[in-house]
Parts: structure tokens; C-alpha cells; sequence
């Protein structure tokens, strides 16, 4: 096998952060190539470097690429030589159909007339190779995440692809989804396409990943050939953190006190469609130090109930009754529900958690500004001391807590998010999906900050895809299907299956 | 120390210096254009820009514009537009003089209703805003036909005045001077024939307060370990602004004293500054900006907050209404046309950004007296209104452009 890419030392610097230090990385031709690591690690700004977002002179070092020495002026001069990168956030234009977003800025056209007869036959071609079932007429804001994922790399294909980098492809996806899109990446291997995937999931690193690089606070610390030796997630982890982990989900003393919160025929109807129902009837209840999940498919309905017991942020009408340590509450807006001792921490940070141009301690306080002021006067050093001490405890990366979240990577903007929360100080927290694209290690943290909360008597609503997640740390599991509730499960007779079987017999 | 550590000190310090320097030109750049404009126009005009009669001049010719900017900064940080502002302060002009002159109701009743009118006015746009999420873009625009073509059934097409001396005070009024003595005092060394005592007091004392207040915030922020302005940076720019200030002071002093329109907007600028820097209202309306359904989820009341924007908006355009009519002692037809162009100017001058979410209450007012010296100067210099419009707009896309330019460079 040949070498198709080699990046020696390369060096990236941000004010105050040393994002690369000195990383050497290489590719084979025709193999999958896995980049892990923690958050902040460098990942994502070592393959801004390689697509060309950071130009020759942002960065130090060098980059040959099939055998020639690259100097990229930006993203479409690297899109020439076939390096395509496929980013964290997904960048399709929502209300453009699936064809037009797929030759955007590269259509079938002469003279600037666009041949649609063209368009829609390519389009055709290029959904059967990714194996996506849908009209090339249709709106992309029409489509789960998953399938707009696929779009995603059928563009890439539209285009000469040497090389495809894809930055977390399955975080926001599940699990059959994942699969799905796993299959496609090998498919694609066998049809000569090289890529290199970045990922927190170490299982479905290990399943389609020829080597696997282990980046540490921006330098190489470990390449592992999986085809010749068995490298287990162990290892990757160890590699990772630095440390072996040994209880992926730590222990806490199980003990349900009072009820916290009852939520009674609780039903909503779709934001759109009056006619249908994106919540059913759903009742359930979290007991002082609970820790309840809720299980489900991909769109089952899981972020809408949560939205709209949360200042009915989501839906419309609706109807039922809701009841913090049995007292009726009103939660119709968000503050009253955060008056009633409610926090939910979002699934989509970066669109609807963070305002992301603002600082770290702007973030943090945002949702309890009157902890950090008084008669509407803020204490800027309050709210410092404040950001200060999440950062510690959270062990945000970053140098100083007067960073834009921009800034940050995508774990650590997470832990900005669930900072904000914490200090709201609510009696039941709703986290949905609170692991997306985070490392091991603060996967860990997070656990620990759950089981912390438990501790101190506080309900806790985990929305998780990630089943093991939910077995491990859950006290109870409900299962939602459709936008009802299928099944309870208590912690010691769950397992995947059972509630796989809960929502395929509904 | 060995020679080769400090000279690396040296460097390292150089370096920072050049590094601050590079986050924060916005800043520095903005008031340092405004003293180059001002110095350049100070040369051209032989001197005429910084006499006492035309600084006096400067401020009640801006004053207005400055008094909306205020609002139009908080409407346009929290995420919207006002385009309605012009109409709005002429129909207020309207208004006054229709109650004064023609049914002769008491000044004071007139500017309370007026003040309360803008509010209604302000409310009724904000609705539509802020609570069925119509574009604040098309809102406005419809009020600035509704309320220019108001004035002008209000004056039948006529002009309407003049007004009543206390009405003319609110705007070509001055305050006495309290102290003379200090006055005397000063005009003893100066030579000056009179010098008006209570101007200076303000002026020392605004200048006192600002550098006591720089102080106290760089030891807190030293104590909290927060990355600071260097040393060199500190000083020189105190050093300008007061220099600015007691200049500005002294050349008012030697003239009539202090304008009321002066005390009106300093206190005004004040206050905003205060509410938008270290209150929660200004917190959230920077988050309302900044990303509306974050802001929302956080438990933010979102409409209510943009509603208040437009009420605010308002309420100053009201009163900068009052200033202008009080200004030129009649109300016409044609009061505020086109105003709004140049307060949404000044606050992009002053670098907030058309997303919402960034901007500050000195930039906005710097920027507009950016404008105001470059309308004065060219004035004076006899450049024909053509010119003016050209080289306006000019300066507001390049000092756009300078924006978008830093914040890229910063990545
Ligand atoms: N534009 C920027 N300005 C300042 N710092 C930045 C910028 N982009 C990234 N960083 C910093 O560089 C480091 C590496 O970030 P990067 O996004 O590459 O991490 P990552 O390995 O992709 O992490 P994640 O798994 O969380 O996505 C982080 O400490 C981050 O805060
Ligand atoms: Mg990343």
C-alpha cells in the first residue's frame, strides 16, 4: 500500500490555546483511517488544516498529499486535489431540495442554465450508491439527521473524491442509522474512496477503522494498526486520557426518596399539523435522587415531551397536569418552569444553548442572572467566580473562562451548556441526549455530576440513544414510542433487547 | 536578570502589546477616526470646527441624532430594525406644536403627552414585532409612512410656530453658571473675558470620575486575574479623553456654559451604558440578540423584551421629536427626513453588527458624532449636499468593512 497523505508537524496556535503541536499523521491509500481522542484534543482543527479552512501560513508544517507537497489556499482549492471534508455540523441548505443541494456551486448547467433533466438523473445515481430511498425533488429540512448525513456524502461523491473526512458523521444519529451509514463508509473503502472518520463511539471505531491515531492535547500519542494486531477500547482510552478507565459507569447507592415530579396525561399537539399528536397520554414520575431514563428510536417523541413540559417551548395545546413535590405547578413560559424547579439541557447546543458569541461566563449565568445580581445590577465578579468554579469542576478546556464559546470544541461547549444548568439550581434537570460527541473521560465527569446530583437528592431525566448509557446509570427506564410511552422498566430486569422488544411489539 | 532574559522580556511585552492592540482595534480605532476627523476638519476649516460658538453648535445640531442612537443601539442589538424613527420624532414635533400654538395647552402638558405619545407609538410597532414575529424590517417601514404622512395631516402641510421661550429652552437653553467664582478664577490665568465656572466643575469632575473609575475596575480585574489593558495603553487613552473633555469644557466655558441638551444626552448616554453593561435587562437583550431561542429556552421573556425595545425607541425618539422642534423653533412637514438613515449610520459606525447581539452604547454615540463632525465640517467648508451624501456613505461601508475585516483576522 502506498501513502496517500503525510502531515508532519504541523502547528496551529489560537490566542492563548496550542491547539497542534508538532502532529504527524499519515493516511494510507484505500484505507479507513480513525482520529480519536478527547474533547479538544485537536481533531477538528488537524482536518481544518488538511481541507484548506486553515490556509497555508495559519498553520506550521507540511502536508503532501499523493506525493506532492500542498500548500491549500482554502476549502475549494483542496476540494480540486479530491480532499473533502464532511464537518460536525452538518452545512445543507434546508429549504433547498435534496438535487440542489447536492450541485450547489457545482451544477449541471451551461451557460448558467441549470439542465434539471441532468440534475435530477445524478441525483438519482448518486442516493442509490448511498443507499438513500428518497424523491431528488425533496426538501432536506424534510429529512431526519440520518438521512441528511447521507446527503451529505453523496455530495461528496458528486465531487472527485480522493479522500473523505468525516467529523463525527453518527454523533447525532442512531443506532440503526449509525450502522447504516458505517456500511456505506466500507462500501465505499472497497470502491478505492480512502477516508478518515473522527469519532467518540470506540465500538464503531474498532468496527470499520484500518488504524487508528490517538491525538492527545494537540500531538500524536499513539498509531495502532487494527488489521494486524487487536487493539481494545481499553487501550484507545488509555491512550486517550492517559489513564486506564475502569468503570465506565460509576457506582452511586440507589435510593428513590419522595416524589419530585408527576407528569399526568400529558399530551401535545404537532406545531404544524393540528391534526396530529407528537405527545400521547404520557405519564410518568421521578422520585428525590432517581436517576429516570427514557428510551426510544430517533424521533419517538422524546425531545418534544421534554420541550413542552419545559415552558411548552415546543408544540401547541397542551393538556394535562403536572406536579413538582405534589403541588400543581404552572409551567407554561420557561421562567415559570424554571421557577418550579425545572432545567432541561438541550440536545442541539449550538442552535438553541449557547449564545455562541458571547463569553463562557456570559453563557454560564445566562439562565439564574438574579444568583449574580442585585435589584438588577450585575456583580461581574460574582459571575466570574461563578464561571470560574464550573470551569474547574467541569474541567472545561479553555484559557480563560472570557473565551467565546465559539471558540470552544465541541465537548466543551457541552459542559458550558450543562454548567448553565446546574447553576439554574433546579430540583429536576432534563438532559436529552447529554453525551453527544463527548470523549470518554468527560463522559465519565458527566456521570459523575448525575450520580452528584442524585446524591443531593435532585431527580434526574436522562434522554439518551446510547442504550448501554441508560442501563448503566438509570434507576428506571421508560420506554416512548411514537410519542407515547410503551413500557417501565426497572434498572435490574432491563436490557437492550427488552426494550428493543418494547418498541417493535407496539 | 541577565541582558538576554529582559530584552526577551521586552519582546514577549512588545508582542502582547501588539496582540491587544490587534482584539481590540475596534475600540481604539473608532476613537482615535473620531479625533483624526476632528483634527483634519480643525485644518481645513482654518481652525472655525473647534471654536467655542461651533462646538456649542455640534452638540445641539447632534444632539437628536445621538438621543435615538441610544435607542436605535438597544432596538438593533436585540436583533431588530427601527426605520420609523425619523417620522416618528417629526410627528412628535407636530404634535407639540399643533398643542402649543394652535389649541394653546401648557408647555409642560404638551411635552408629558408627547413623551407618553412616542411610548404609544413605540408599543404599537413592538406589538406586531415582538408578538407575531412580523419583521421588524417591514414593521417600521410601514410607520415611517404612516407617521411622515401623520405630520403631515397634523400641520395641514404648513409649518407650524414659533413656540413659547420655556418650550425654545429645552433645546437653545444653557445652564447658569452656580459658580462664578471658579470661573473668575480661571479667566484671571487665561486671560479669557469670561469663563463659566459650573462648565469646568463638570468637566474636572467627569474627568475624575472616569479615570477614579478605570482605576478601580483594573485593580479589581487584577485581583480577578483577568487579562487587562497594558499599562501604556491605559494612560494614553485616559490621557486623550480627558485632554478631549477639558478642552471641549474649557472652549464650551468660554462661550455660554453648558447647553441643556448637553446634560440631557450625557445623563441619557449614562444611563444606557449603565443598563446595557451591568444590569440583567441589558444582559438579556444582548442574549435575545445573540441567539433568541437560546435566550428563550434560558428562561428569558423574549417578546416582552423586544417589545420594551421598540417602547424605549420610543420614547427617546419622542424626545429627540421635542429637541429638534424646541431647535429650530417650528414644526414643518419635512422634520426627520431621512433621519433614520443616519442614526442606523452611526450605530454600524459605532460598531454594532446588523445580527444583532453586538454593539455598545459609546460606540454608537462616538459614531454618531462621527457623523455629526463630518456633516459640520463640510459645511463650513461649503461642500455641496451631493458630496456629503457620497462621502457619508463611504465612511459607513468602510467602517463596516474594517469590522468584518478585524473579526475575520481574529478568526
Ligand atoms: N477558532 C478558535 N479560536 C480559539 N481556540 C480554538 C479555536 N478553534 C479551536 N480552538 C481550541 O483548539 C483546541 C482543539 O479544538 P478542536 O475543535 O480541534 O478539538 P476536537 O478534538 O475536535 O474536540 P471535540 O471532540 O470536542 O470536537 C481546543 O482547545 C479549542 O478550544
Ligand atoms: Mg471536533
Amino acid at each position: 500500500m502506498t501513502t496517500l497523505l503525510e502531515m508532519r508537524e504541523i502547528s496551529k496556535t489560537f490566542p492563548g490555546v496550542r491547539a497542534l503541536d508538532n502532529v504527524t499523521f499519515s493516511v494510507e491509500d484505500g484505507e479507513i483511517h480513525a482520529l480519536v481522542g478527547e474533547n479538544g484534543a485537536g481533531k477538528s482543527t488537524l482536518m481544518k488544516v488538511l481541507s484548506g479552512i486553515y490556509p497555508q501560513g495559519e498553520y506550521g508544517g507540511e502536508i503532501i498529499f499523493d506525493g506532492a507537497t500542498m500548500a491549500f489556499s482554502g476549502i475549494s482549492d483542496s476540494e480540486r486535489h479530491g480532499i473533502i471534508i464532511i464537518h460536525q455540523e452538518l452545512a445543507l441548505v434546508p429549504l433547498l431540495s435534496i438535487a440542489e443541494n447536492l450541485f450547489l456551486g457545482n451544477e449541471c448547467a451551461t451557460n448558467g442554465v441549470i439542465s434539471w433533466r441532468e440534475t435530477f438523473q445524478r441525483t438519482e445515481g448518486l442516493l442509490r450508491k448511498v443507499g438513500l430511498r428518497e424523491a431528488p425533488q425533496t426538501l432536506v429540512d424534510k429529512l431526519g439527521v440520518g438521512k441528511q448525513q447521507l446527503v451529505e456524502i453523496a455530495k461528496a461523491l458528486s465531487k472527485e473524491v480522493r479522500l473523505l473526512i468525516l467529523d463525527e458523521p453518527t454523533a447525532a444519529l442512531s443506532e440503526s442509522d449509525s450502522q447504516a451509514l458505517l456500511d456505506l463508509i466500507l462500501e465505499l473503502k472497497a470502491q478505492g474512496v480512502t477516508s478518515i472518520i473522527i469519532s467518540h463511539k470506540l465500538n464503531e471505531v474498532r468496527r470499520v477503522a484500518d488504524t487508528i491515531t490517538v491525538l492527545r492535547d494537540g500531538a500524536t500519542v499513539a498509531t495502532h494498526n487494527a488489521r494486524t494486531e487487536k487493539v481494545t477500547e481499553d487501550r484507545i482510552v488509555r491512550d486517550m486520557v492517559g489513564r486506564s478507565i475502569e468503570n465506565r459507569y460509576p457506582e452511586r447507592d440507589r435510593h428513590a426518596g419522595e416524589m419530585l415530579l408527576e407528569v399526568e396525561n400529558w399530551t401535545v399537539t404537532h406545531p404544524e399539523h393540528a391534526d396530529r399528536l407528537s405527545v400521547r397520554d404520557v405519564s410518568f414520575n421521578v422520585r428525590a435522587g432517581e436517576v429516570v431514563g427514557i428510551a426510544g428510536l430517533m424521533g419517538a417523541g422524546r425531545t418534544e415531551l421534554a420541550m413542552s413540559l419545559f415552558g411548552q417551548s415546543y408544540g401547541r395545546n397542551a393538556t394535562g397536569t403536572v406536579r413538582v413535590r405534589g403541588e400543581t405547578v404552572d409551567i407554561s413560559t420557561v421562567g415559570r418552569a424554571i421557577k418550579a424547579g425545572l432545567a432541561y439541557v438541550t440536545e442541539d447546543r449550538k442552535a438553541l444553548g449557547l449564545i455562541l458569541d458571547e463569553t463562557i461566563h456570559k453563557n454560564i449565568t445566562l439562565a439564574n442572572l438574579a444568583e449574580v445580581s442585585r435589584r438588577g445590577v450585575l456583580n461581574s465578579h460574582a459571575e466570574t467566580r461563578v464561571a470560574e468554579k464550573y470551569r474547574q469542576a467541569m474541567n472545561i478546556r479553555t484559557p480563560s473562562v472570557f473565551q467565546r464559546v465559539v471558540n470552544l470544541s465541541g465537548g466543551n461547549q457541552q459542559k458550558v451548556v450543562l454548567s448553565k444548568w446546574l447553576f439554574a439550581g433546579p430540583e429536576v434537570l432534563i438532559l436529552d441526549e447529554p453525551t453527544r460527541g463527548i470523549d470518554v473521560g468527560a463522559k465519565l465527569e458527566i456521570y459523575n455530576i448525575i450520580n452528584d446530583l442524585s446524591r443531593q437528592g435532585k431527580g434526574v431525566v436522562m434522554i439518551s440513544s446510547e442504550m448501554p448509557e441508560l442501563l448503566g446509570l438509570c434507576d428506571r427506564i421508560y420506554v416512548m414510542n411514537e410519542g407515547a410511552l410503551v413500557g417501565e422498566l426497572a434498572a435490574k430486569d432491563a436490557s437492550q433487547e427488552r426494550i428493543m422488544s418494547l418498541i417493535v411489539t407496539e | 536578570m541577565t541582558e538576554t532574559t529582559s530584552s526577551e522580556t521586552d519582546h514577549a511585552g512588545g508582542k502582547r502589546l501588539l496582540s491587544y492592540l490587534g482584539a481590540h482595534m475596534r475600540e481604539y480605532g473608532l476613537l482615535i477616526a473620531l479625533i483624526a476627523i476632528m483634527l483634519c476638519f480643525q485644518i481645513v476649516t482654518d481652525g472655525t470646527l473647534l471654536r467655542p460658538v461651533n462646538i456649542t453648535n455640534l452638540f445641539l445640531q447632534n444632539s437628536y441624532i445621538i438621543i435615538m442612537a441610544l435607542g436605535m443601539l438597544i432596538v438593533i442589538v436585540g436583533g431588530n430594525i427601527d426605520l420609523s424613527v425619523g417620522s416618528v420624532m417629526g410627528f412628535v414635533g407636530a404634535l407639540a406644536a399643533v398643542m402649543i400654538v394652535e389649541w394653546n395647552v401648557p408647555v409642560s402638558v404638551t411635552v408629558l403627552t408627547c413623551l407618553f405619545a412616542g411610548i404609544v407609538i413605540g408599543a404599537a410597532q413592538g406589538y406586531w414585532v415582538a408578538y407575531w414575529n412580523i419583521p421588524s424590517f417591514i414593521v417600521t417601514l410601514a410607520g415611517m409612512l404612516v407617521f411622515r404622512g401623520a405630520s403631515l395631516w397634523l400641520l395641514e402641510g404648513q409649518s407650524v410656530g414659533p413656540f413659547p421661550q420655556s418650550f425654545q429652552m429645552l433645546s437653545t437653553g444653557f445652564v447658569a453658571d452656580l459658580i462664578p467664582p471658579l470661573g473668575d478664577a480661571i479667566s484671571a490665568v487665561t486671560g479669557d473675558k469670561r469663563v463659566n465656572g459650573l462648565a469646568m466643575l463638570v468637566g474636572l469632575v467627569s474627568v475624575g470620575t472616569i479615570i477614579w473609575s478605570g482605576l478601580r475596575v483594573r485593580a479589581q480585574n487584577k485581583a480577578y486575574g483577568i487579562e487587562d489593558e497594558p499599562t501604556s495603553f491605559f494612560v494614553a487613552r485616559n490621557v486623550i479623553v480627558a485632554g478631549a473633555i477639558l478642552f471641549l469644557v474649557y472652549k464650551l466655558s468660554t462661550f455660554r456654559g453648558l447647553p441643556n441638551v448637553l446634560i440631557t444626552m450625557g445623563v441619557l448616554t449614562l444611563i444606557y451604558a449603565f443598563i446595557t453593561e451591568r444590569t440583567t435587562l441589558g444582559r438579556r437583550i444582548y442574549a435575545l440578540g445573540g441567539n433568541r431561542k437560546a435566550a428563550k429556552l434560558s428562561g428569558i421573556a423574549t417578546e416582552r423584551l423586544t417589545f420594551f425595545t421598540f417602547v424605549n425607541m420610543g420614547f427617546l425618539a419622542a424626545l429627540a421629536g421635542l429637541i429638534f422642534a424646541a431647535r429650530l423653533n417650528t414644526a414643518t412637514p419635512k422634520a426627520g427626513f431621512a433621519l433614520e438613515l443616519d442614526v442606523i449610520a452611526a450605530v454600524f459606525i459605532g460598531g454594532a453588527s446588523m445580527s444583532g447581539g453586538v454593539g455598545k452604547i459609546v460606540g454608537a454615540v462616538v459614531g454618531a458624532f462621527i457623523m455629526g463632525v463630518m456633516n459640520n465640517g463640510m459645511s463650513i467648508m461649503g461642500i455641496g449636499i451631493d458630496y456629503q451624501q457620497v462621502i457619508k456613505g463611504l465612511v459607513l461601508l468602510a467602517a463596516v468593512i474594517f469590522d468584518v475585516y478585524n473579526k475575520q483576522k481574529q478568526g
